[in-house]
């Protein structure tokens, strides 16, 4: 022991090492090992449940389907300015032609229809109707004009070796894109082999382009294209379909052209993503912010009744000697285990116009037998049975805070001269609010998300904006659009979630009281 | 409050019995929805509300129809098998990841023990409508992204069984964590030691010693994510298929669509199994006070 030595590396365990990295060690084995047990914990809830959120995040602004299933087109569009007022030029029509017939091969153009009809109403008909024409396009007359001029273009074999070929394909830009194009397809689509079968028109289409533009190429035998009558693409479509002369199809078709985009977005807070910018929709397709409001309107009714009610049923348990409380207790504790269906069941039972509590009224003679009351299938129901349903997790966290405050307060103001309600005014409430704000958050929460309650009795006045995201994920399968509302009412929810744990704490979560 | 004082005046009189009266209203607010669909069940008739027989308590009003239609019909035989296979399993996997990693947060220097409890609690946390979205989009998907590419998978998720018991496992985890961490709060630390020190292994040290102490606390973890499992309706919808349509879903469809009383005879069960459970769970959380010494009294 030397006086250079540090304090630490002066203590040593038996085998001669310094304490400190004994200890080190051991406090590093001690991690590594509660990280062991909390590994496939954390593995099994990153696969099952944080990576399907990223997803439906992701999905909000993924707009993959455009890029790629109509890349030439996007490509060709760049060129085009949406201001001319004016359809594209031949190029764009000619791009889209070999987009469509490989799309419509792999049957993935009605999809792309679906997708751009979010936008604008009408393209999924024009992509279905066209789809079915495009196969039938009069450019099978180029197919004649090569294989007539020259029999090795009828060749399958002879097509195969030319595009094998470095130099074809250098000269030959459109026709080697069409052609391997189209050789996929062949292969995944129909698990045929591109050497044996004859190459679609738009291969040949492509290739009388490449001519046209004044790419030739030394393998292939010369042709000369230029006498031929040329068939004009874009009437071909605008035939198909008249909307092909709109430009602001291909206006919406160029600006949803991206990756990525915000359009879901924005339908979402009912704007619009045009040519011209950001605008807002429409007067009668402005559904959301109105669906956003009753949400919030609604969830902010059921918090406020479960406040009412809970109030008083969490005083009264609190000040009950134990005994009795408890037995009380379970009255609070079966609802809130009783199944969420058996609950939501008995009420549309009992709210129904021939149901029970109609029933009773018109028996007692409050209500006409001709005039029962409307009370579900409406916002009535959604509150009524809600409030029900949430009102435990008002209970609870009020019952909590409540057994915290200590009776000898209020015992002090009133021998101080104050009423029973000032004491309870001015000393038990100020004290009890931490409990309404855990419980308002707690049940605000649960409600602005609710779905299978609204659903069954809320008609069409009661829902929310989750039965909305659920419609377009089951009936009218607008993926992108329920993934942005359901990423609106994620950050809503964290939002609130982030407030719970600033005033509470989450640890303190309490289940079942 | 708990009783009224002999000096109390009128006002004061009047105030304690209406405040009792408002209680007990609230109280049958709370209740009798879920008791007044306990005889409806045993309706004779195909109606929602009390027949004039049933009124007058004649038996005749009375029958078992609705319950022979649930123990025959093969939808709700289904559903109910459906049920039992999927909850128990998806409880399993629950409890057995989430007591593991319980005790692995319960020791002293976890880094980012925060972090990690949030991603462990948020399938709590996130609304069920946006994890049932969520998991629909991801377990549709026949690939598992990972950083390094798509892992291809020759299935997808949705529509199977594998996917429902994965996603209700998910959704049951947050429970495990909670009342096991909880218990592990009053667990003494010294006992582990002692087991070591008189040579048991890590493994018999768990299973001899800990396990019986945190039992209490695994059991009733495993009650809330068995209960999760099986009253859960949104996802099983979106990710599951007919196939595997449970109690929950065959209640929500016949609900929306062509409404049958036998629904009530199936909520009848399900709240004496709830009613089972209560007690189950009281009686644990009595043992485990009373074993910590601190006894409700």
């Amino acid at each position: 022991m030397t006086d250079q030595t540090s304090g630490a590396d002066l203590l040593t365990t038996a085998d001669g090492k310094s304490l400190k990295s004994s200890l080190n060690r051991a406090l590093r084995r001690q991690k590594i090992r509660a990280l062991m047990l909390i590994a496939p914990l954390l593995l099994f809830i990153l696969i099952s449940f944080i990576a399907p959120i990223f997803d439906m995040l992701l999905r909000s602004v993924e707009n993959q389907i455009v890029p790629d299933t109509i890349p030439r087109t996007i490509e060709a569009l760049e060129e085009w300015d949406a201001d001319t007022g004016e359809a594209p030029s031949e190029e764009v029509f000619a791009a889209f032609y070999t987009d469509l017939a490989i799309a419509e091969e792999y049957k993935t153009h009605t999809r792309l229809g679906s997708r751009l009809n979010y936008e604008k109403t009408g393209i999924s008909s024009m992509f279905r109707s066209t789809g079915r024409r495009v196969g039938r396009f009069d450019t099978d007359a180029y197919t004649d004009g090569f294989t007539d001029a020259d029999a090795a273009f009828a060749d399958p074999a002879q097509w195969a070796a030319w595009m094998a070929d470095d130099a074809v394909r250098a000269s030959l830009p459109l026709t080697t894109d069409a052609y391997d194009a189209w050789a996929l397809l062949t292969v995944e689509e129909n698990n045929d082999i591109p050497a044996e079968e004859d190459p679609a028109d738009f291969v040949y289409t492509a290739l009388y382009r490449d001519l046209m533009n004044g790419n030739t190429a030394a393998a292939m035998p010369a042709v000369d294209v230029s006498a031929w009558e040329p068939v004009v693409i874009s009437e071909q479509f605008i035939d198909a379909n008249d909307g092909w002369a709109d430009p602001e199809v291909w206006a919406t078709i160029k600006t949803y052209g991206g990756t990525y985009t915000s359009g879901y977005f924005l339908n979402s807070v009912d704007l619009q993503l045009t040519p011209d910018g950001v605008e807002t929709r429409p007067e009668d397709e402005r559904i959301y912010i109105t669906l956003f409001i009753r949400t919030i309107v609604l969830s902010i009714l059921i918090t406020g009744s479960c406040i009412l009610l809970g109030y008083p049923i969490a005083y009264l348990l609190a000040n009950l000697p134990l005994r009795s409380a408890n037995v009380l207790m379970i009255l609070v504790l079966l609802p809130f285990w009783t199944s969420l269906l058996v609950r939501t069941s008995a009420w549309k039972v009992l709210l129904q116009n021939q149901g029970v509590i109609n029933d009773i009224l018109v028996w007692i003679g409050i209500v006409a037998d001709d005039n029962r009351l409307e009370l579900i299938n409406n916002a009535t129901g959604t509150i009524i049975a809600m409030t029900h349903i949430l009102l435990p997790f008002m209970i609870l966290p009020l019952y909590s805070v409540m057994k915290t405050i200590n009776p000898s307060y209020v015992r002090a103001a009133k021998s101080m001269g104050a009423t029973d309600w000032t004491a309870f005014w001015r000393v038990y409430f100020p004290n009890s609010i931490p409990g309404i704000g855990a419980g308002s958050i707690l049940v605000f929460i649960l409600a602005i998300g609710y779905y299978i309650t609204p659903e069954l009795v809320g008609g069409t006045k009661g829902v929310f904006i989750s039965n909305r995201i659920a419609y377009h994920i089951s009936s009218s399968l607008n993926w992108g659009l329920a993934a942005a509302l359901g990423s609106i009412l994620l950050v809503l929810v964290l939002a609130l979630y982030w407030l719970y744990d600033r005033l509470v704490g989450i640890d303190n979560v309490k289940l079942g009281g | 409050m708990s009783a009224l004082p002999p000096y109390a005046s009128t006002g004061q009189r009047a105030w304690f019995y209406s405040y009792r009266v408002i209680c007990g209203l609230i109280f049958f607010f709370l209740i009798a929805p879920i008791l007044v669909i306990i005889p409806l069940s045993f309706n004779a008739q195909d109606f929602f509300t009390f027949t004039p027989e049933m009124l007058r308590l004649d038996p005749e009003g009375y029958s078992l129809k609705h319950y022979q239609d649930f123990l025959t019909n093969s939808d709700w035989q289904l559903a109910l098998s459906n049920s039992l296979k999927i909850a128990p399993i998806a409880t399993l996997i629950s409890v057995s990841l989430g007591t593991l990693a319980a005790i692995g947060l319960s020791q002293s220097h976890v880094p980012g023990r925060r972090a990690i409890m949030a991603i462990m609690i948020s399938p709590m946390i996130v609304p069920l409508i946006i994890s049932a979205t969520g998991m629909y989009f991801f377990y549709s998907n026949p690939y598992i992204p990972t950083p390094f590419g798509k892992v291809y998978l020759p299935f997808t998720l949705t529509g199977t069984y594998a996917g429902v018991v994965l996603a209700h496992a998910a959704l049951g985890i947050p429970f495990v964590i909670i009342t096991v961490t909880a218990t592990l709060v009053g667990f003494d630390k010294s006992l582990t030691r002692a087991s070591a020190m008189m040579g048991a292994n890590p493994v018999t040290t768990f299973f001899r010693v800990q396990m019986p102490l945190i039992l209490p606390g695994v059991i009733s973890g495993g009650l809330f994510a068995f209960i999760t499992s099986f009253d859960e309706v949104v996802v099983v919808l979106f990710v599951g298929s007919a196939q595997q349509k449970t109690l929950p879903w065959q209640m929500f469809t016949g609900l929306r669509e062509q409404i049958s009383p036998t629904i009530l005879a199936v909520a009848t069960i399900l709240v004496f199994i709830s009613i089972c459970l209560l007690t189950t769970l009281e009686i644990l959380r009595r043992r485990s006070e009373r074993l910590r010494g601190m006894s409700p009294g």
